[in-house]
């Protein structure tokens, strides 16, 4: 039997500006799971999701989502993701069935069957009273739940959110982790940044911090504890929060530079 | 405690205070325009305006110093001054009612104002007076070359034209205040802003358009001052000694003229500072409330999926926000209003059969290539959702070429009835004018694709700060494909150099664009 191919395997990943943005990162996400990335600001987390994809291009290293190069088959690689970013991008001048139409006719998807996962999105994310509405009205949370519907309308494997829950009431983010959690029991693949470390804690199947473009640490939350535990020789009872794990890495990875 | 901030705490929230405050952002928003927010294009924006006033004074010198020795019992000089400053007023009247709207709908400092304890009778009183003294800094600003070569050359006494000048663009302000209230007041908060722009584009095309219209008529001409410079309107028009003639009196030196005028622009503005400010924050807090507001347009109720590739969705999108943008299509039709004049000159040459058809060719290429630069600017630096289309698997070559077809679809649906009304006249100038059309807005197009910088639609106005490049590169790229459908029109090899100065400008275009 050969092993499921990774949703996401990244090599020697180097990104420059003023100075290096992500440094020979290497990240590896399993097919059907729920990957949190976690760092500070500016440690190369966004840089990184945006080479994967295909908003910007790497100066080194190399990318393959579900086995295809993202660097050589861009537009492979792009048919089977989708991007949702912290500012949602959508049309004002559009309806949501109508942004839906256009995300499914850029994607080139039966027209039949995204119809039919329009409803159901529509439905989910509670927007089905402003289905027929213009975007322009919108509120942020409800423009969000509109992206992420356009992200999901095309019924990508990987899915990669930037910041999605940024802005969002508590019944917005509710309804997102919903079907975002929806997603990864169906077998998707959800790859997330946060600033929100409990939603990281609760949802994610295994965590990677990110320090300086490079990953520092990875594994499942007990994984980080045990991991923050030994290298900092704290007591394992002191350290349970992921908020506390966190900051003792990015502390020790702080001094050792 | 510090004197100097005892001093300057104990003064704010005055007139003053305020005053200066709006006089300081008001600087860094033109400094922060003319450098494109780059500190180091200072030395080159400087250079750049010194040559262009210098340009302005050697035009201003050719258009106006015949003129510069007229007395003021010349009728029919005061009918060319007066004519000459009414074009202008309505250009100043229809840019006042830009920025009194503007100061109704800008949101980026309002929340904070309006919260603060400071009376907002006293914040609009100054933002108003803010309008007007910018808009009759402006008028100054346009009008000194002209000013400047009539003082050279006619003396002292046209130094009293700076007070008119400036008077009348107060004025202006004064109008633009009361027309756009007042329609707030009838049209509510969020019917006024498209209105309020449409009203002023309208007001700023419409009597030169009328004016060429008035000249096509009568003479056959497109000239604009022809009607004012063949004395053809003297007969009709008030004695010399009438009050009309007071401003053209004035910009000539009549003190009591001069007085007069500057007197009652400054009452106009005074009264309407007064009445207005009053009611100016509860309007804007009502236009404030207005952007919020939740749509209620439906537009159906059961909606279908259709079956579309990538392309197509790409060239329909970019047809439905722009037919679904009034401000935007009128922003962008406002171009094609010029085409009026134009079509009554093809129709009259098709009635008399005159040769008036090498002046409308060049000047359908011309407009094509304006109105092909705006819609690409939208479709391309405009787009919205620029990483969702990123992320869409669809190469961007393919994408761009959609994008290019949908402007290229909207310049054959706007020109195609002009070229068929051509075509039955002479198929000769059809051809060319269609040929041109197609150059033009192919190269401004791609002008606007090399140099694109995304923005918001909304700064569709302000386009042309974010690439100065590309927007001399996409006026003389126009200007030469209009310059060679002319020469192509009457039928002389010297179209082919012109042809090739275009594209001589298109290569350049290219290799100064940023990679």
């Amino acid at each position: 039997m050969t092993p499921a191919l990774p949703a996401l395997e990244i090599r020697g990943l180097v990104k420059r500006f003023d100075r290096p943005a992500v440094d020979q990162l290497d990240l590896t996400v399993r097919a059907g799971e729920f990957y949190s990335l976690l760092g500070p600001n500016g440690a190369g987390k966004t840089t990184t999701l945006r080479m994967v994809a295909g908003l910007m291009q790497p100066d080194a290293g190399a990318i393959s989502v579900f086995g295809i190069d993202a660097r050589r088959d861009p537009v492979e690689a792009k048919r089977i993701l989708a991007w949702v970013s912290d500012e949602p991008m959508i049309y004002d001048k559009l309806t949501p069935y109508e942004y839906l139409e256009f995300v499914a006719g850029l994607w080139g998807i039966d027209a039949r069957g995204a119809e039919t996962r329009a409803r159901d999105l529509i439905a989910l994310l509670g927007l089905g009273p402003h289905a027929h509405e213009r975007c322009e009205g919108f509120s942020r949370g409800m423009r969000q739940k509109v992206a992420l519907a356009g992200a999901l309308v095309h019924d990508p494997r990987l899915i990669i959110l930037d910041e999605p829950l940024t802005g969002l009431d508590a019944a917005s983010a509710r309804q997102v982790k919903d079907v975002l959690r929806e997603r990864v029991t169906a077998g998707g693949t959800v790859i997330m940044t946060t600033h929100i470390l409990e939603v990281a804690e609760r949802m994610a199947d295994r965590i990677g911090v990110i320090a300086r473009g490079k990953l520092i640490a990875e594994g499942t939350l007990q994984e980080l504890h045990e991991l923050s535990e030994k290298t900092n020789g704290r007591d394992a009872d002191k350290a349970r929060s992921l908020e506390d794990t966190f900051l003792a890495l990015i502390a020790e990875r702080a001094q050792a530079a | 405690m510090d004197r100097a901030l005892v001093s300057a705490a104990s003064n704010t929230g005055t007139m003053a205070w305020f005053a200066r405050h709006e006089a300081r952002i008001a600087w860094r928003d033109w400094f922060s325009m003319m450098t494109a927010g780059q500190r180091w294009r200072t030395r080159n924006v400087v250079i750049g305006l010194a040559l262009f006033a210098v340009f302005m004074h050697f035009l201003a010198n050719s258009m106006v110093g015949k003129h510069a020795k007229v007395g003021p019992d010349n009728h029919d000089a005061l009918v060319i001054i007066s004519g000459a400053a009414l074009l202008s007023w309505c250009l100043v009247l229809s840019q006042a009612m830009e920025s009194v709207t503007r100061a109704f709908y800008a949101r980026s400092d309002l929340d904070l104002i309006l919260s603060s304890p400071v009376a907002s009778r006293v914040v609009f009183a100054v933002r108003l007076a803010a309008v007007a003294c910018s808009v009759g800094l402006m008028s100054v600003l346009i009008a000194s070359p002209f000013i400047n070569i009539l003082v050279l050359r006619g003396g002292a006494r046209w130094i009293a034209a700076y007070g008119v000048v400036l008077a009348l663009g107060v004025a202006a302000a004064a109008i633009a205040i009361a027309i756009t209230v007042a329609l707030f007041r009838m049209f509510g908060p969020r019917r006024t802003r498209l209105l309020a722009q449409i009203v002023a584009a309208v007001i700023g095309a419409s009597f030169v358009i009328g004016l060429q219209i008035a000249a096509i008529l009568s003479y056959g001409t497109l000239s604009r001052l022809y009607l004012f410079e063949t004395g053809a309107l003297s007969d009709g028009l008030p004695s010399i000694d009438s009050p009309l003639w007071l401003p053209a009196r004035a910009m000539l030196g009549d003190p009591f003229a001069l007085s007069v005028v500057v007197a009652a622009c400054l009452l106009a503005i005074g009264f309407s500072i007064a009445i207005f400010s009053r009611r100016f924050g509860d309007h804007a807090m009502a236009a404030a409330g207005a952007s919020q507001a939740p749509a209620s347009r439906r537009t159906q109720s059961f909606y279908r999926f259709r079956q579309m590739s990538p392309s197509r969705v790409l060239r329909r999108k970019e047809w439905t926000l722009l037919l679904r943008d009034p401000w935007l299509m009128s922003q962008s039709l406002m171009q094609v209003l010029y085409l009026l004049p134009p079509a009554l000159l093809l129709w009259l040459s098709h009635r008399e059969g005159s040769g008036a058809l090498i002046v409308l060719v060049p000047v359908l290429v011309m407009v094509s290539g304006q109105l092909a630069g705006g819609l690409a600017w939208l479709a391309i630096s405009g787009e919205d959702a620029p990483e969702l289309v990123a992320t869409a698997p669809v190469t961007p070559r393919r994408v761009v070429r959609a994008k290019v077809e949908a402007v290229l679809g909207c310049i054959a649906i706007v020109f195609a009835p002009f070229l068929a009304a051509l075509l039955p006249f002479s198929a000769f100038h059809a051809l060319v004018a269609g040929v041109g059309i197609l150059a033009a807005a192919t190269s401004a197009t791609f002008i606007q694709l090399w140099f694109r910088a995304q923005a918001k639609r909304s700064h569709f106005r302000r386009r042309q700060t974010s690439s100065r490049l590309a927007t001399f590169a996409e006026a003389f790229s126009s200007i030469s494909w209009a310059g060679t459908a002319a020469l192509a029109a009457n039928e002389t090899w010297l179209a082919v150099f012109a042809g090739l100065t275009a594209i001589g400008v298109l290569a350049g275009a290219r290799w100064l664009a940023p990679r």
